[in-house]
């Protein structure tokens, strides 16, 4: 596969390490009451869809980025591919 | 004589001469030939025998489809099994034989299993051999695996190199026939880059087995012409004796070129094979079409072949299969076979075309509407029976008989991306899925396109398509007039009522075969392929699983579209396991990484151990010393005498940096970090966030604002991904960089009373090592042998006074030199990994065998780390029940009740009386070793609430290692408990 | 119809006209008291143990294509049960046992070749870690034995021992571990099913639950609707799409898994062995085939299909351990889709939906777990209680933080 790193240009995906799927991104707040429930959520359920993935990619090989691809499970079809701390900010990831 | 069966013309070399064997004879040939062709010339009909029934078979097929005529080539460490001989070229010294045959060929004692067959049908084996039960391992299987498999191999290593390269173009033509060139000369002209890449060591595809003239020139002096041009065109590649074997993802072709293949053995430093990864904007399959053959009674003997093949032979190869040949069509194209073959002299016993209102000839008779009802001749076909249109047989002597029943496209890698390919009433065949692989056109036969001029034209037009796609000019060469006949078919699969009619010739599938599984229930294709083994030989059914289909539907009473197909897989073509791997082999299977002390270790005359990637000094052997224990009990007695220098440069180090620093160590470690000092070192435990226990290491803090942290040598890339996931994923704001530092400095450890002594000597004047300057977990950068940049950490694994001191990796090697130098007076030892073990295990220091991946704080005796009052990585999931049993395991020591026993790691832990099994299991021993000091053996182990079982004593057992004895449960701290030494 | 090598004869000569379908064709009937969702291995497997063990009459397979065509079509055919951990090593030394007396039980050849499995070892750490495993096999009736680099070299001399640049330093050899024909398996159990009554119903997909005061009542199928006491998901790689039709989320993810065939050779490997030191192993099929194996690609995927760096990979980890295989030919390679679970090991369990069942995560094992997991699948829905062997298959046990992890790897399903 090629992934189109957004300041790298075309890759190939053997220079990636796959990371799973990118709600990774969404780790509970620590101090929720439901935090325990949530990090359970979290930590093992999944999607899974047949179809557009948003998923995690680090550039190992490369200039260690993570990225957000968000690719087609049932063609693999690359939709998007963004800065994982862009998505994350975006996200409201703060501190 | 020799070569009886050529002819004249062809494009081979008649002035050179060829010398090769074939089952120990020797024959000759020319420059052109392959092995097939060659051994045709001279005769030989008989070249294998069939997988199942040991039928007699020879060439069906003039390419990389042939499943019959399969041999080993070459020998020795060479020795290639089920090697085509349709496509192996030939070289002088060649050697082959055939193979899958008890006996000689011409006599093969299994053909006994032919005289069975009725008893050997499709999925036989399903249904017998079960009684009585224990017979199946002893006798029957070892009977079949012996029967089966086709060729053999050396059993020696595969001397010949292989490498794997990359290229990039714009477009990729896949097959260089009339299609590919047209393509090729139009994008080659546009100025695109292209690849233009064919199985064959000769392009032009079909032209060069064809009559046919292009304008006024021969297919081959057009193909010469073109393939010249292409030459001279710069962004062009011509890559012959190449196949594209698979389309993967997003425009990345996989292709074999064979370089050394037409050799006796590859050129000095040249690989036999090279495989390429092509990456390319788009791609053009040009792939032409294989024909099908008819299925009739007996139609498997040698001398019976495609018409297609035969033509080729004839015109190619100039090599005639017999004197006196027939032809057996449902199309036209099969009557150019009789054709041509009169024109070279080859008589023509007749063409039996199954079309009432077949074309006549003045050359040669034609049997319209006639039907091949079978055939005779034990080793080669000696005469056919043909069922006359107005009734009667009528038998027919022939040596040869070539076969149409239409050609498929080859549309495998269309499909390669699971596209499921559509019917194309027209030729009665599947062609190209409407949903290919991104970026795959089809041009040319593979289209369906199946005159010379349909295929120049669409090579054409499918190039332009790219070119105008990928932003160039469109071009219109200037393409010669061609032939441009109609197609003209009538479906025709199998003879009526015929049974023993092979569909499957190598893997022995017949047309009784197809009707049993039918009434078996086994229907859908899939089930049809697997219950028969259709399809499933070397040449994964290119000429046969059309005819199953086609049986199907008519056994189903649906059209074969409705019957489906396969899904085709690649490669293309089987492919040397060899070329995968390319130079990955051996000890170059993966890098070796070697610590900076590596030359001075060697001269030492150390013994090395893999550790990942790296190797390590193990230990280090004296003159005299005959067992390694006793190499590691003298560098672990004089570490803790005096002193002793370790390579640690393989433990990971992570440089952390920026004003959040502390605050994002503090969420990576369970335990803080946040009020660390500067110029302290702390002991930090790592978890995922499952709350299980993934590293450890100490972590430095140099400045305010930066940090150095360690890892185990293991982890040190998976725990520096975990940070780079926790910095940018979970907290992108936080100011704080990461660089792994684990080549830039090399680390020693120097531990043992006189550690601080022998540092003081090559430690710079101005840094003060004393105790109270520089205790216990301090760390400082200073400067070492008259101003060179270091690191001193204060930091002990052994347990002992120990330092480790960092130096630019550069300086590494003259560091330990320097070390060992000042360590004379002290009787310094260099100490390796195993001794590095003793100590840290007599310490009851966790290492991997400890953080294995499913322990936790808990378990390793430091759930007080966990702390509560911040967040950190792995804090809210290790509150988790299951991880919080009372009986927990815990990290304890161990010793042998008998003090001569062995504490085996891998031994499992019961208690006393209680039974020996699985349910009763109370732990496990992790690490263990013979500590010198102690004088027995010790070992760490993970024991049901170990933590209050201190003094008891358990029952070590190991059956596998055969051990069964008494340990007592002791504190992990076997030397030092109160930690003096280090602090001293 | 019994099958023999007497009754082989018998057809033989007389045409073959006697033999009769393998399994029948049903048409879906309105209601059955069990629908096993899959037509796979371990649906026809829980499917023939629910009639076999439990005596249940109206059971039905519904399956969307054709029977085996999963992973039970598709996979590298190996048996075996080195597992380390008290989670799994009981099921799968059941399960080992059930293959031994299969094709007695079936009447079916399955064609179970018990030629060993060899596990080698590299480091010191890994025959540490062996040790313990082979150890905990010992300690739960399976057998286990741990073999030299000497007795290695002899029993296999073209192993490459002279240049590894991770040296053979022995072995862990389960000898009764092995292969079995893989189509075979669906096709016996298939067989055995039907005669014993179960409705085997293929092209037959399920489009959604009928749910009811959370009660799942029955299935809506593009053949019908079929109404079911019990209703048992048994998909393999396509349970988080089933199991979403029922609105639940599940601690799986969807990864490819190649494997590969080369030509057929004569004898050349006997049993299975596998690269510790890489990913890669290796047995030979009845036909001569090397069939092989290595790592998952690691990506999420339904496509089926795989690409070049795990091919690749595995071909480095061939030529590392039998540089004689350089110039045998790679004949096929394919793609399965494993639902990898968030631990490495199966669920076998009820879900919060009434009457709804949930069989799957096997990872990359399940071909090997087929017989238990049909067993005591079968078990839980007849009894709903949980099989001794399979207790700790549950779905809470990611709540619970009881995770079977052989790989110590985490909820990192890539990894497993």
């Amino acid at each position: 596969m090629i992934i189109n790193h957004p300041l790298l240009g075309p890759r190939d995906s053997a220079e990636f390490t796959y990371m799973g799927d990118a709600s990774l991104i969404d780790r509970p707040d620590w101090k929720n009451p439901q935090a325990l429930t949530q990090f359970i959520d979290y930590g093992y359920m999944r999607d899974n869809p047949a179809g557009a993935h948003c998923e995690l990619w680090y550039h190992e090989q490369g200039d260690r980025s993570f990225l957000v691809v968000t690719r087609d499970t049932t063609t693999h079809e690359i939709f998007s591919v963004e800065l994982a701390r862009d998505v994350a900010r975006s996200r409201g990831r703060s501190t | 004589m020799s070569q009886i069966n050529r002819l004249s013309g062809g494009k081979i070399d008649r002035h050179q001469i060829l010398n090769f064997t074939f089952d120990g004879k020797t024959y000759q040939g020319h420059p052109g030939d392959t092995l097939a062709s060659a051994l045709l010339a001279n005769d030989v009909r008989l070249m294998g025998r069939s997988f199942k029934y040991h039928r007699p078979r020879g060439v069906l097929t003039a390419g990389s489809e042939e499943p019959n005529a399969i041999v080993e080539l070459r020998e020795g460490s060479r020795q290639e099994p089920n090697t085509r001989a349709t496509t192996a070229e030939l070289y002088d010294g060649l050697i082959s034989k055939s193979q899958n045959k008890i006996g000689s060929l011409r006599f093969d004692l299994m053909a006994v299993n032919d005289r069975f067959s009725n008893f050997l049908t499709a999925g036989f084996y399903y249904k017998t051999f079960m009684w009585p039960s224990a017979f199946w391992e002893k006798f029957y299987e070892p009977i079949i695996r012996k029967a089966a498999g086709l060729g053999s191999i050396s059993l020696k290593d595969d001397p010949d190199d292989y490498d794997r390269g990359f290229l990039h173009c714009d477009l990729l033509i896949i097959g260089a026939g009339p299609a590919g060139l047209a393509a090729a000369l139009t994008a080659g002209r546009a100025g695109a880059q292209i690849i233009i890449a064919d199985e064959d060591f000769s392009f032009g595809g079909r032209l060069n087995s064809e009559r046919f003239t292009l304008g006024d020139q021969s297919g081959s002096d057009w193909t010469g012409q073109t393939v010249a041009e292409l030459s001279s065109l710069p962004n062009v590649r011509i890559m012959a004796r190449t196949t594209v074997l698979g389309a993967f993802d997003h425009g990345i072709f996989g292709a074999l070129e064979r370089v050394s293949d037409h050799l006796l053995q590859p050129a000095p430093g040249k690989p036999r094979q090279i495989f390429w990864r092509i990456y390319t904007k788009g791609s053009l399959l040009c792939a032409g079409a294989t024909e099908r053959p008819i299925a009739f009674e007996n139609n498997d003997r040698p001398g019976i072949m495609l018409a297609g093949a035969m033509r080729s032979y004839a015109n190619r190869w100039a090599v005639t299969t017999a004197r006196k040949v027939a032809v057996f069509t449902n199309n036209d194209d099969g009557h150019r076979t009789a054709a041509d073959l009169h024109a070279k002299g080859v008589s023509i016993a007749a063409v039996i075309d199954i079309r009432p209102d077949a074309p006549q000839s003045n050359d040669f008779e034609v049997i319209a509407g006639g039907q091949i009802i079978n055939s005779r001749g034990r080793l080669g076909l000696k005469s056919i029976d043909i069922a006359l249109p107005a009734g009667g047989i009528r038998q027919l002597s022939c040596g040869a008989l070539g076969v149409s029943g239409g050609w498929n496209p080859n549309i495998h890698l269309t499909s390669h991306h699971r596209g499921r390919p559509e019917w194309l009433p027209d030729i009665a065949a599947f062609g190209p899925p409407a949903k290919g692989p991104a970026g795959l056109r089809v041009a040319g036969a593979a289209k369906g396109d199946l005159t010379t001029s349909g295929a120049l034209n669409s090579g054409t037009e499918q190039a332009n398509a790219w070119l105008k796609d990928l932003g160039f000019v469109p071009t219109a060469p200037d393409l010669p007039e061609a032939e441009d006949a109609p197609i003209s078919i009538t479906p025709f699969w199998f003879v009526k009522g015929c049974k023993r009619a092979w569909l499957d010739q190598q893997n022995d599938v017949t047309v009784k075969d197809v009707h049993l599984a039918h009434q078996e229930n086994f229907v859908s294709v899939e089930h049809l392929k697997r219950y028969t083994t259709l399809g499933m030989a070397t040449d994964q059914g290119k000429t046969s699983n059309m005819g199953g289909l086609a049986i199907l539907a008519e056994l189903t009473g649906k059209a074969i579209p409705e019957v489906g197909t396969t899904v085709f897989r690649p490669p293309y073509t089987p492919t040397a396991i060899g070329a995968f791997a390319g130079r990955d082999r051996g000890t170059a299977f993966r890098p070796t990484r070697k610590t900076p002390s590596h030359a001075w270790a060697e001269e030492q005359g150390a013994v090395f151990v893999e550790v990942g990637m790296w190797l390590r000094a193990q230990w280090f052997p004296k003159e005299g010393e005959t067992d390694w224990r006793q190499s590691v009990d003298r560098e672990v007695l004089a570490t803790r005498k005096s002193v002793g220098v370790c390579d640690v440069t393989t433990l990971g180090k992570i440089d952390v940096q920026g004003a959040d620093a502390a605050t994002f160590l503090n969420k990576i470690y369970c335990n803080g970090f946040a009020k660390l000092a500067v110029g302290k070192t702390r002991y930090g435990l790592m978890l995922r966030e499952d709350g299980i226990a993934m590293d450890d290491g100490t972590t430095a803090r140099l400045a305010e604002d930066h940090f150095v942290a360690t890892t185990t040598t293991a982890n040190a890339v998976s725990v520096f991904r975990h940070m780079e996931f926790a910095r940018q994923c979970l907290w992108p704001n936080l100011d704080v960089q990461l660089i792994s530092t684990t080549e830039a400095w090399a680390q020693y450890a120097v531990a043992g009373p006189n550690a601080r002594r022998l540092l003081q000597k090559i430690v710079d004047p101005e840094f003060d090592l004393s105790n109270e300057a520089f205790p216990f977990m301090a760390c400082a950068n200073i400067t070492v042998c008259g101003g060179l940049r270091a690191r001193l950490f204060r930091i002990s694994f052994s347990g002992e006074l120990a330092y480790e001191l960092a130096v630019p990796t550069h300086y590494g090697d003259a560091m330990i030199r320097r070390l060992m130098q000042a360590g004379e007076e002290f009787d310094a030892v260099p100490y390796g990994t195993e001794a590095l073990g003793v100590m840290r295990i007599e310490k009851g220091h966790a290492a991997g065998n400890e953080l294995n991946g499913t322990t936790t704080a808990l378990n390793l005796g430091m759930a007080r780390m966990v702390s509560k009052t911040k967040d950190s990585i792995g804090s809210t999931l290790s509150e988790r029940s299951g991880l919080k049993r009372e009986d927990a395991l815990k990290l304890v020591g161990l010793r042998p009740v008998n003090p001569a026993n062995p504490v085996p790691a891998g031994s499992h832990l019961m208690s006393k009386g209680d039974p020996v099994d699985a349910a009763h299991d109370q732990g496990y021993v992790t690490s263990a070793c013979f500590s010198p000091n102690l004088g027995h053996f010790i070992a760490l182990a993970y024991v049901k609430s170990g933590d209050s079982r201190m003094g008891e004593i358990l029952r070590l057992v190991s059956p596998l290692t055969g051990f069964d004895h008494e340990v007592e449960v002791v504190s992990a701290h076997f030397i030092d408990p109160e930690g003096e030494r280090l602090r001293a | 119809m019994r099958y023999s090598g007497i009754r082989i004869i018998k057809e033989a000569l007389t045409d073959h006209k006697g033999w009769t379908p393998a399994w029948r064709d049903a048409e879906p009937q309105a209601q059955y008291d069990y629908i096993v969702i899959g037509g796979g291995g371990h649906g026809l497997a829980t499917a023939y143990y629910l009639a076999r063990n439990h005596g249940a009459k109206k059971v039905a397979v519904l399956e969307k294509g054709w029977i085996g065509g999963g992973n039970v079509g598709r996979n590298t055919t190996i048996i075996r049960s080195n597992y380390l951990l008290d989670g799994n090593e009981p099921f799968y030394e059941h399960s080992l046992k059930l293959w031994e007396g299969l094709e007695q039980d079936l009447n079916y050849n399955t064609m179970v070749s018990q030629r060993g499995i060899l596990n080698l070892i590299h480091s010191d750490a890994q025959r540490d870690a062996f040790t313990r495993r082979g150890n905990a096999m010992l300690l739960n009736g399976a057998d286990a034995d741990l073999l030299s680099t000497k007795t290695i070299q002899k029993r296999y001399p073209f192993l490459n021992l002279d240049n590894a640049r991770f040296p053979i330093k022995g072995g862990l050899a389960q000898h009764r571990g092995g292969t079995v024909r893989h189509d075979a398996v669906a096709w016996g159990y298939a067989r055995a099913a039907d005669q014993l009554g179960v409705d085997i119903i293929q092209n037959c997909e399920v489009t959604g639950f009928r749910i009811e005061g959370g009660k799942c009542l029955g299935v809506e199928t593009n053949r019908g609707y079929v109404a079911g006491g019990k209703i048992a998901a048994c998909v393999a790689g396509s349970s988080s799409r089933l199991m979403g039709k029922a609105n639940m989320r599940l601690p799986i993810e969807s990864h490819v898994l190649q494997a590969f065939v080369s030509e057929g050779l004569k004898p050349v490997l006997p049993g299975v062995i596998t690269f510790g030191a890489g990913h890669f192993y290796c047995s030979q099929s009845d036909k001569g085939g090397l069939v092989f194996g290595g790592d998952l690609d690691g990506y999420n995927s339904y496509a089926q299909r795989g690409n070049l760096p795990v091919l690749e990979d595995v071909c480095e980890g061939a030529m590392a351990i039998f540089p004689m295989l350089g110039r045998v030919r790679l004949l096929r390679m394919w793609g399965g889709i494993m639902d990898m679970s968030m631990d490495g090991s199966p669920i076998i369990d009820r879900t919060h939906i009434d009457g709804l069942y949930f069989n799957g995560g096997w990872c990359y094992g399940g071909f090997k777990a087929t017989p238990a997991s049909g067993w005591c699948y079968a078990h839980l829905l007849a009894t709903d209680a949980p099989h001794e062997f399979a207790r700790a298959y549950r779905f809470d046990r990611f709540e619970k933080g009881q995770m079977i992890d052989e790989k110590g790897v985490g909820n990192n399903p890539q990894l497993h």
